[in-house]
């Protein structure tokens, strides 16, 4: 009973954004999408121990491989879906060949030069990708053939939040694997799992690949959703936002990553509409108060509050 | 011919030669002791030979193979494992996690992706059989870091063991542990498997005249004489050199 309570508190807040924003489900949709994106950055930096500012990279290859299928092979979706992910692991085991040696600075250096060198790709090849005017005409076919995705964005609400459901139970698998366990016994100690035998090197780049995936499918689900692809997926301020909305939210817990997400881009938006210029200030005072008081991010409220009142309690008796 | 064979085995950092033409054998039930001074050279040498760091020159062989350029994970695999001398553990997994990851890997189930790390009963009764091997039984569910040293100590050793090695380097296992828990770490020594090769690293003479029936004496990288515990115990040079530099 207890292990049901999770997702289907995850489900409800899914099924809660469709209501909370019946007139900017394209808002909700993103939000959705955003997600996914960040869980893909949860399993790299936050299981994995991958230092990486350039998870914009894999999204963006994602996003443009997902229009330019639809455009010129096939329009259905899920078919989409895979060019996206396969763009974003062969994108993650090129880059990451060399970026897996590499470690800290350098590396977080290096993953936002692979993300600006794609921009510039895509930026130079204009007759394939619209450079800077973006990629236009993507027109997708209905979901299973039967759902059109409509004007309202309500197939596009759903079948993203679909899609976003299967990438959260597969990462709830991975995680609980040999495999993710040993993500997280390299994050804890590189010479501790080189010492048990692991091929450490190979490991990670497993995970930058399969997380590379996965970016993969958020970048082709704003392809298919905003039928458009700007060379904006390739900005480093996406990754920026990624990675605070995983310390937002708690790194290393796919939860956490869910809830930071949607915490920060609720926040944002209202903060947003509500005072175009001091939105920034709302949003960074919440991010320091959560680092400070919240070092394992939002997902560690519910156990910093149960502490404070059992200390509180001790602390009377 | 089984166990390490270590031949003219040399390692220097820029100009500081760190092992000086070190030849070195190790058998299978061997139980030997490496000792000498602070800063002789004694890590560098283990860590030459499970492959951590690469020698300037000479060889090593592993049951007639020659090992010498494989990379650490290899080796590990081929049945050489450590122990390092600053304990070296997952400080956030709880201690069953810590022996759960060495049974998995030694296995070769760590690119596993869809099933669970802790489904197979018969991995979590190895690992129960090492805790309570160890005593750590109770401990299971806490993080490793929040454990005492002495215990830390122990579930570094039972983790080493879950590979199942042939050859078994503990650098120092001792260092750090409170003298009232020392016993602890004899004990485990003293009850490995019969055939398994161990070359123990120690300052702690007690320690190792319980465990060793054979001691190379390091110093400043060559080393100096192998006796038995008796002989180097009665040996003028390292009274002078070792014994008697205020280690003892
Ligand atoms: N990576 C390195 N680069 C340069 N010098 C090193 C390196 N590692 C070790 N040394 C030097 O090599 C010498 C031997 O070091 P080592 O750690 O092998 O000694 P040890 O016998 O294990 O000493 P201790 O008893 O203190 O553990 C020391 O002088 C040390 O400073
Ligand atoms: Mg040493």
């Amino acid at each position: 009973m207890r292990n049901l309570i999770a997702p289907l508190a995850l489900i409800l807040l899914g099924v809660a954004l469709f209501f909370l924003f019946p007139y900017n489900l394209a808002f909700a949709t993103r939000i959705v999408i955003m997600v996914i994106l960040v869980l893909s950055l949860d399993l790299v930096l936050g299981y994995a121990g991958i230092p990486t500012l350039g998870q914009g990279a894999m999204y963006g290859a994602g996003a443009y491989a997902a229009g330019l299928f639809a455009i010129h092979i096939w329009a259905d979706p899920f078919a989409g879906l895979i060019a996206g992910a396969l763009a974003g692991a062969i994108l993650a085991l090129i880059s990451g060949f060399v970026l897996m040696r590499a470690s800290g600075l350098t590396l977080i250096m290096l993953t936002i030069a692979v993300a600006s060198i794609c921009h510039e790709i895509a930026n130079r090849a204009r007759g394939v990708t619209g450079g800077a005017d973006g990629l236009r005409g993507i027109r997708m076919d209905p979901v299973f053939g039967i759902f059109e995705f409509d004007f309202i964005g309500v197939t596009g609400y759903w079948y993203t939040f679909g899609v976003a459901a299967l990438v959260f139970a597969f990462l709830v698998i991975l995680v609980r694997s040999p495999f993710g366990l040993g993500l997280r016994g390299i994050h804890e100690s590189p010479d501790r799992m080189m010492a048990i035998g692991a091929p450490v090197y190979w490991r990670r780049l497993a995970a930058y690949v399969v997380g590379g995936a996965i970016a993969g499918i958020a970048g082709a689900l704003t392809a298919q959703i905003s039928q458009l692809v700007s060379l904006e997926t390739f900005a480093f301020a996406l990754s920026a936002e990624a990675m605070i909305m995983l310390i937002l939210g708690g790194m290393g817990r796919l939860y956490g990553a869910a809830i930071g997400t949607v915490v920060f881009m609720w926040v944002h938006h209202t903060a947003a509409a509500n005072d175009p210029f001091n939105w920034l200030f709302v949003i960074g005072a919440m991010v320091l108060a959560v680092v400070f008081f919240l070092p394992s991010g939002l997902i560690s409220l519910p156990a910093a509050v149960t502490r404070l009142i059992k200390g509180g309690r001790n602390g009377g008796a | 011919m089984a166990g390490l064979e270590v031949r003219g085995l040399t390692k220097n950092f820029g100009g500081l030669v760190v092992s000086e033409d070190i030849d070195f054998d190790l058998r299978p039930g061997d139980r030997k002791a490496l000792i000498g001074p602070n800063g002789a050279g004694k890590s560098t040498f283990a860590n030459l030979v499970t492959g951590i760091l690469e020698p300037s020159s000479g060889t090593i062989h592993f049951d007639g193979r020659d090992i010498g350029r494989l990379g650490e994970a290899r080796r590990v695999k081929l049945g050489i494992a450590k122990t390092f001398q600053v304990t070296t553990l997952f400080p956030k997994l709880t201690v069953r996690e810590n022996l759960r990851l060495p049974v998995l890997e030694r296995e070769n189930r760590g690119f596993r992706m869809l099933r669970r790390a802790d489904g197979d009963p018969k991995v979590e009764a190895e690992v129960e059989a090492l805790m309570a091997q160890f005593d750590l039984s109770k401990l299971a569910d806490r993080q490793v870091a929040n454990l005492a040293y002495g215990q830390q100590r122990l579930v570094e050793l039972a983790l080493t063991l879950a590979l199942k090695p042939r050859v078994l380097i503990l650098d120092e296992p001792a260092a750090g542990v409170p003298s009232g828990e020392t016993h602890l770490i004899t004990d485990a020594i003293a009850n490995l498997p019969a055939n398994l090769a161990v070359l123990v690293i120690e300052h702690d003479m007690d320690l190792v005249f319980k465990v060793a029936q054979s001691i190379v004496v390091l110093v400043q990288g060559r080393i100096l004489t192998e006796g038995t515990p008796r002989e180097i115990a009665a040996d003028a040079k390292v009274r002078e050199l070792y014994l008697g530099g205020g280690h003892g």
